[in-house]
């Protein structure tokens, strides 16, 4: 009950009018980039580093919370009016909420979506409340050698569990390691993949690839595509939910929590496979004469449940192990670094004031998203007529603000030209951007663990794995890398038609990404 | 209805009061010069919804009122940067006689931020160009 009090606290300092304000404003920008496909909450957090290196870490952390919750919501609003998901994790939500719209419940779709956000995000925040210091107090014990392992986990969890090659997966994540590793050796101040250039020897600044990466990458991608046949969009009014719809949405949201807090809180990539298992079961479900594929409202209630369940959970990795699974999170936990605050087990008795103020705005950002957003619903369907060359000039005049001043140093607007040519290559190619911007970030964290763990050992390699956990975690990982392939090789013959998996539903979220571009 | 008609009505048209209008009068004036019609709805493609892009339906609906007229017609669907440039240049392609189109009602801080198709359109046809209001 600790925690309780703490949160407690946490609430009483989140509650001032200021942070107020931040979280006010991390919500409503949040929803406004969830609202456009295309941009997200990762290009927003990373757009705004440099602008919150002015801001307190609490402030700037309650303002990004906001924009990562306000990211998801505004998700869902363009799956149900449009069809288009603006992120994989929509996808679901747009099978039944788009159906939902076009018999003209459009307006209960958007309640079932909003509630069951703020139903499954509260209980999630709730959760990590209780669970990520227990975590922490555990991994506080574990030595170098398990933490490498961990995030070595994370790694092949993030890149073979999600999108849909792995080889892609793989790809991504071994360029992002590869930029991590330009500039001084942290240990010898050798330099690395500097190309005799002094600037490069510095090591990159990871505003400036964040932001090419997603932000230039993205507006080069919208260039190359610009003119698209619009869609049409459901006109819809304000979001309200009839008293059936109340009891046929309460047990969908409740279940979705359930299956999306563990999904997010293990770092197993995301909010696909949740969203997808939360479907199906709801599908399953679902009485005699159900209305599934005619738009039944517990395919939107469930999965958008498990969306922002496991949204909550990934803040468990994340505050305990300094282990980010969302590319969202990635870009936090570099803002987190810029501070110069230490992500780790340490960072909950470090910084506990910070902490807590997090999880208590996450509270309140979500109230904040239920409050502000069934209201103003229909006004954030007209950010859809905003022609794509505004949008994107102005999203690249602040991605060059910021790359620039960063450092103030004109070599970095080459650099965010270079990673922007990265981002648009493999937007091209169907590369998935989180396994890189992980191996940016995560890269340097595991080579000082694996440093540290071979100093200690002398430089014998039995230093990596002479810890129980780190043998426990090593050998999970084989089973996860062997696992899929001994049964996608079992399974080829006799069961080539089954129903779709995350992946194909991944690609089918691609491809109406495409479409949309 | 044996020879094929030597003159085109081009309707600017848009799902709203003004393409209503400018579809009504195009039709009396091809029938008055015995033309065929084309009406064409041309869209910058550049925002994820443009309201006056008509979408299938309202393509369908055009197209039954067009048919009910008992005229010959065509509907035409341009993605261009320019909507007044794609009306002219579909003018040109169809060879019209007379265009047809809606005016809307500006302000004058609206004519200063916006362009208007119909102005663009009545100063660069080659051929007349008939305005009207709903």
């Amino acid at each position: 009950m600790e925690s309780l009090s703490l949160l407690a606290d946490g609430l009483g300092t989140a509650l001032t009018p200021e942070n107020l304000m931040w979280a006010a404003i991390g919500v409503l920008l949040g929803t406004f980039v969830g609202v456009l496909p295309g941009i997200g909450p990762a290009m927003a957090v990373a757009l705004l580093l440099p602008v919150t290196f002015g801001l307190e870490p609490t402030q700037a952390f309650i303002m990004f919370a906001g924009i990562y919750y306000g990211g998801m919501y505004g998700g869902s609003t363009t799956s149900i009016l449009l069809n288009t998901p603006g992120e994989s994790a929509s996808v679901m939500t747009a099978l039944e909420g788009n159906k939902m719209a076009k018999k003209g419940r459009a307006a209960q779709a958007l309640a079932t979506a909003a509630i069951g956000s703020f139903v499954a995000g509260t209980i999630g925040t709730l959760l990590v409340v209780f669970f990520a210091p227990a975590l922490a107090g555990i991994a506080v014990e574990i030595g170098a050698p398990s933490y490498l392992a961990i995030m070595l986990m994370a790694m092949v969890l993030v890149t073979s569990v999600l999108g849909s090659s792995r080889l892609r997966g793989f790809i991504a994540l071994f360029l992002g390691l590869t930029i991590g590793l330009v500039g001084l050796d942290l240990n010898t101040g050798q330099p690395r993949l500097s190309f005799d250039q002094p600037l490069l020897a510095d090591r990159l600044d990871i505003v400036v690839v964040a932001v090419g990466i997603f932000a230039l990458g993205e507006a080069l991608w919208v260039a190359a595509h610009l003119r698209r046949r619009p869609l049409s969009v459901i006109p819809v009014g304000r979001p309200w939910m009839g008293r059936g719809d109340w009891s046929r949405s309460w047990k969908p949201w409740l279940r979705g929590t359930a299956l999306g807090f563990p999904f997010g809180a293990v770092p197993a990539g995301g909010a696909e496979t949740p969203t997808f298992l939360s479907y199906v079961l709801e599908k399953r479900l679902a009485k005699e004469g159900h209305e599934f594929g005619k738009g039944a409202i517990e395919g939107v209630a469930g999965p958008e449940a498990a969306n922002n369940a496991s949204a909550a959970g990934t803040f468990v990795p994340l505050l305990a192990l300094g282990l980010p699974v969302t590319a969202t999170a990635t870009i936090m936990l570099a803002a987190l670094q810029g501070y110069g605050i230490q992500p780790g087990p340490q960072l909950m008795t470090e910084h506990a004031d910070l902490v807590w103020t997090l999880l208590a705005s996450l509270l309140i950002g979500n109230t904040l998203l239920l409050v502000l957003n069934l209201p103003l619903a229909p006004l954030w369907a007209k950010l859809l007529r905003i022609p794509r060359p505004y949008l994107y000039a102005g999203i690249l005049f602040f991605a060059s603000l910021g790359a620039y001043t960063a450092n103030q140093q004109p070599f970095d607007l080459f650099l965010l030209l270079v990673f922007g040519l990265l981002g648009l290559a493999m937007r091209r190619f169907g590369l998935p951007v989180l396994p890189l911007i992980l191996g940016v970030i995560l890269g340097p964290l595991m080579e000082t663990k694996m440093r540290e763990a071979l100093s200690i050992s002398g430089g014998e390699v039995s230093g990596l794995y002479n810890e129980p956990v780190a043998v426990v975690v090593y050998a999970v990982i084989v089973l996860l890398l062997v696992v899929p392939f001994v049964l996608g090789r079992l399974r080829r013959t006799p069961l080539s038609t089954s129903a779709p998996t995350p992946a194909a539903a991944a690609e089918a979220a691609d491809s109406d990404k495409e479409q949309v571009r | 209805m044996t020879t094929t008609p030597d003159e085109t009505v081009l309707i600017a048209f848009t799902p709203d009061e003004f393409g209503q209008a400018a579809l009504a009068h195009g039709i009396v004036e091809a029938r008055r010069r015995s033309a065929r019609i084309v009406a064409v709805n041309a869209t910058r493609g550049d925002a994820l919804i443009d309201e006056r892009h008509a979408d299938d339906a309202e393509v369908a609906h055009l197209d039954a009122e067009l048919a009910a007229s008992g005229l010959e017609h065509e509907i035409r669907r341009p993605v261009a940067p320019d909507v007044a440039e794609a009306v002219l240049d579909a003018a040109e392609a169809d060879g019209a006689t007379v265009i047809v189109v809606g005016l809307r009602k500006r302000s004058p801080v609206g004519k200063l931020v916006l362009g208007s198709v119909a102005q663009r359109v009545l100063l660069g046809a080659g051929v007349p160009v008939l305005a009207v209001k709903p």
